[in-house]
């Protein structure tokens, strides 16, 4: 049962970086990035790529977080984002979809199409929680996810940057007239983003493997907790990442296999009908 | 003789401030009633309440006797109530044409007829008349976001129309309206008034136009109604003269 | 529309007709396949175009209506009923259940309304996937009849495919008498200005459900010749990609634009067959096309003739203006 619960967080929290990553894409720019879960997939095929051509595994990540930060950062929101900013969030959300193809269907042409196994951080053991065997890959995952959740807490909360990164997002209008340099703030958020997503796919990529099809489902799982939590909060779409991670294992164990993936739907469906705001939203405020 | 309508203690609160406070008034058929008062004094949020935009936080709205306190716009529209909003709200994509067809379709015939019937429900002789009637005949096929500002305020006031409506409230239609214009805009309105006997509830800063189209004033200040009369016995008001001047 | 405008569509249609008409003539069966599949797809595209482009209500579902079109039509024909009764199954059921997709969109908009679509879109997945006694689960309904319409028979490709055809036509013409209508005004209406347009007595509630099961029907359409053409059934067509893929016909195409989900279809469906050619790289090539249209143009490929079109339009305005000049005293402001 608490093992249940502690792998659930341990998923939960993966789930929770790249969703709080949605989140801030969505509040700084409009942007719905459906290709969040491809995101996720690509740096550890960076990473792998890197240690191919003969760098060591620590060497590999810092090329991996850098390559990235660039191409997932900085690159997407300029070349991508930016210009297409003032025509509405659809088209720019069509061509995430777009985007997210292209990721996998590259990874699938010039690497590989087999899933790859991805070296651990931590090794494969078990440590003593309360009395219980849990392993050491989910304790890990969920210490790194909670220091870099914080982390980032801490940034938006308590530095001037973080500061002005709400302004922009809560009127980018405003921050601007007030002297918020809003474009490098947007940029900013992507990077933070990237920085995200990386970290999550060297979490995640041990347990599940490299694969260039598995952005779908935790694109999707980011996607869900993010609403589930309140699509306009950073703190919801943690709290929603956990709680994803916990429903979706005690689904894994207690109910069918076959409808275990619908259970997050409902959820979801359930929560934009009566509480469109997020389980841990504030509601926003609509003008007549 | 049954006014067309008539308000009762209509109160809306937002949070902690009441943007309408307790204002009852009524409106005779064929008479056109100004509403006037300093910006933010609840006069918008009072034609919501009156419309099914807000919902009322108490009192009764009555349309030719009928209790519609809280009925949907849509629902109102059906009664022969229409209207037009402080800022412009027409069709941009949609040409001229079609904007005032729209206005007025779905008072023609069933839902059915709307489908399988004529694309224009019977309407192009009436919106033909109308632009007309608005001086608008050569910008018909336009679409309606080219328009100019005023023109746009003409073809919004002309939509309100294209129903055949018995009540018709307009929020700030000078507003933003040059001075050729606006002498046209209260020349129409001043005609369909006399041709059709339409009731009209005009909400206006410029105090001319009220003054001379309205044949009843009603002040409100900070949500209140502070005083009712002729425009003559407005501009006398020493209440109205201290409100508008400041404390 | 102006005379140019329509004059420039006139012409594209009767190409079209022409081609339509005339090139399957040379085409082997795999030809055959891939533009009647562009017919199906086109179907399904043209009832998202009504739903998000006409109505602005956003869908992530259009996909799984066909889906369930496909497998109403593959279960009734293949217990004998005929294919007329199984269009007319398929086009009201998704109709309903299209209705009752729509409620959501009552309660809230953009892109919430997306995710509720895309959620229910999933959902239907794992029905077909996991309802084996239904559906059959991964293995699929085989052997799906092509039953005679009309006493022709259409087993053959090519009587097939013309048979896809006439149907698109009676769409296109139905979905084009639709839009013109004052129902599909209202629809406008409601993608514009849903406030003025309650205001106006249109009964908002009622066209957005409308709006909704129409073209969730066409969906059904579209899968009930889905069926008959693959002969197939099975689940892995009606994944969440293929609403995604509706979805960017539609917004490539040009949200809004009548022939729009025409033009994406053929881009979605055409273009990555004729890309088969420079190997298997061909999505990619795809997925960047898509993405170059949509940065050049966010209002899709019909964005782009519309915008030219409106140029040279008030550019001819202009100079009518400068030719007239200053006797234009009707008191209209400049
Ligand atoms: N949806 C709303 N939520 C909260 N407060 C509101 C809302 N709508 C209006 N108010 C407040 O109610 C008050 C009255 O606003 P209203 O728009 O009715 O004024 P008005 O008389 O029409 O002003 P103006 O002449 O500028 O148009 C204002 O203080 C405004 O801030
Ligand atoms: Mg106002």
């Amino acid at each position: 049962m608490l093992n249940l619960v502690i792998s659930g967080l341990a998923t939960g929290s993966i789930y929770a970086l790249v969703a709080v990553g949605f989140t801030l894409l969505w509040q700084t720019s409009q942007t719905i990035n459906f290709a969040q879960g491809e995101f996720v997939m690509l740096p550890a095929f960076v990473v792998l790529a890197a240690m191919h051509a003969g760098l060591p595994f620590p060497m590999a990540i810092l090329v991996g977080l850098v390559a990235c930060v660039f191409v997932l950062g900085i690159l997407f929101q300029r070349v991508l984002v930016a210009p297409m900013l003032k025509h509405g969030v659809l088209p720019l959300a069509v061509a995430t979809m777009a985007l997210s193809i292209l990721m996998r269907e590259s990874v699938k042409e010039f690497y590989s199409a087999e899933a790859q196994p991805f070296p651990s951080l931590l090794p494969d053991a078990t440590v003593d929680v309360l009395g219980i065997a849990v392993s050491l890959q989910s304790v890990g995952v969920l210490v790194a996810s909670v220091i870099a959740v914080t982390a980032l807490q801490v940034f938006i909360n308590r530095t001037s940057i973080g500061a002005q990164m709400q302004a922009t997002a809560q009127n980018p209008t405003v921050a601007r007239i007030l002297g918020v340099p809003v474009e490098r703030m947007i940029l900013i958020t992507f990077v933070i983003n990237a920085v995200l997503v990386v970290l999550a796919s060297l979490l995640v990529t041990p347990i599940y493997l490299a694969k260039f099809s598995s952005g779908e489902i935790l694109g999707m799982a980011a996607f869900i907790a993010a609403i589930v939590g309140g699509f306009n909060q950073v703190r919801g779409a943690i709290a929603g990442g956990l709680l994803l991670g916990v429903v979706d294992n005690f689904a894994a164990a207690y109910l069918s296999a076959q409808y275990r993936t619908a259970v997050p739907l409902f959820i979801l469906i359930a929560v934009i009908l009566f509480r469109p705001q997020g389980l841990f939203g504030r509601s926003e405020e609509r003008a007549v | 003789m049954k006014p067309v309508l008539e308000v009762e203690k209509l109160t809306k609160r937002f949070g902690g401030i009441t943007a309408v406070d307790d204002v009852s008034f009524s409106v005779q058929e064929g008479e056109i009633l100004g509403i006037i008062g300093p910006n933010g004094c609840g006069k918008s949020t009072l034609f919501n309440c009156i419309l099914g935009q807000l919902q009322p936080s108490a009192g009764h709205v009555h349309v030719d006797g009928r209790n519609v306190t809280g009925s949907s716009p849509e629902a109102l529209n059906a009664l022969g109530v229409s209207r037009t909003f402080q800022l412009l709200q027409v069709f941009a994509q949609l040409s001229v044409h079609e904007n005032l067809i729209l206005a007025g379709q779905e008072h023609q015939g069933t839902m059915l007829r709307r489908l399988i019937g004529r694309r224009d429900a019977g309407l192009a002789d009436a919106a033909a008349q109308m632009v007309r009637f608005f001086n608008l005949q050569h910008l018909a096929d336009e679409r309606a976001g080219a328009l100019s500002f005023g023109q746009q305020k003409l073809l919004d006031c002309a939509m309100a129309f294209m129903s055949g409506p018995r009540l018709v409230l307009l929020d700030e239609p000078a507003g933003g309206v040059n001075l050729t214009m606006l002498k046209h805009l209260h020349g129409r309105l001043r005609a369909i008034n006399e041709e059709r006997r339409s009731t009209f509830v005009v909400i206006e800063h410029n105090m001319d136009f009220v003054m001379s189209l309205c044949s009843r004033v009603i002040v409100l200040a900070e949500g209140r109604k502070l005083a009712e009369g002729t425009p003559a016995q407005i501009r006398a008001d020493q209440k109205v003269i201290a409100a508008y001047l400041g404390h | 529309m102006t005379p140019r405008a329509r004059l420039i569509g006139i012409a594209a249609a009767a190409c079209l007709v022409a081609i339509l008409l005339f090139l399957p003539l040379g085409l082997n069966t795999y030809g055959l396949f891939i533009l009647s599949m562009w017919a199906v797809m086109s179907i399904a595209a043209m009832g998202l175009n009504l739903t998000l482009g006409y109505a602005g209500q956003v869908s992530l579902a259009q996909g799984a209506f066909v889906g369930i079109g496909a497998y109403t039509a593959a279960l009734l024909t293949i217990n004998g009923y005929s294919l007329a009764l199984a269009f007319a199954a398929a086009a009201l059921l998704c109709f309903a259940v299209g209705w009752l997709l729509g409620y959501p969109a009552l309660r809230v908009q953009h892109h919430y309304l997306a995710f509720v679509t895309l959620a229910f879109s999933t959902l239907a997945y794992l029905v077909f996937r996991n309802e084996e006694w239904l559906t059959k689960g991964i293995y699929g309904i085989s052997g799906v009849p092509r039953p005679a319409a009309l006493g022709i028979d259409l087993a053959k490709p090519l009587p097939f495919y013309y048979f896809c055809l006439a149907i698109l036509a009676v769409v296109v013409v139905a979905v084009w008498w639709l839009v013109k209508s004052p129902w599909g005004r209202a629809f406008v209406a409601i993608r514009e200005n849903p406030l003025r347009a309650r205001s106006l007595g249109v009964n908002t509630s009622r066209y957005t459900l409308l709006a909704f099961a129409i073209g969730s029907g066409l969906g059904g359409i579209a899968g009930a010749l889905y069926a008959p053409l693959v002969e197939f059934v099975d689940p892995s067509p009606f994944t969440l990609l293929l609403s995604l893929n509706l979805l960017m016909m539609v917004i490539v195409g040009g949200s809004g634009y009548f022939a729009g989900p025409l033009l994406g279809a053929i881009i979605a469906v055409l273009l990555p067959e004729w890309l088969r050619a420079i190997q298997s790289y061909y999505l990619i090539l795809y997925a960047l096309l898509v993405m170059a249209i949509l940065m050049w143009s966010p209002t899709g490929i019909l964005g782009i003739a519309d915008a030219w079109l409106e140029r040279r339009r008030s550019i001819a305005r202009s100079r009518a203006l400068a030719e007239k000049t200053p006797t234009l005293a009707s008191g209209e402001d400049a």
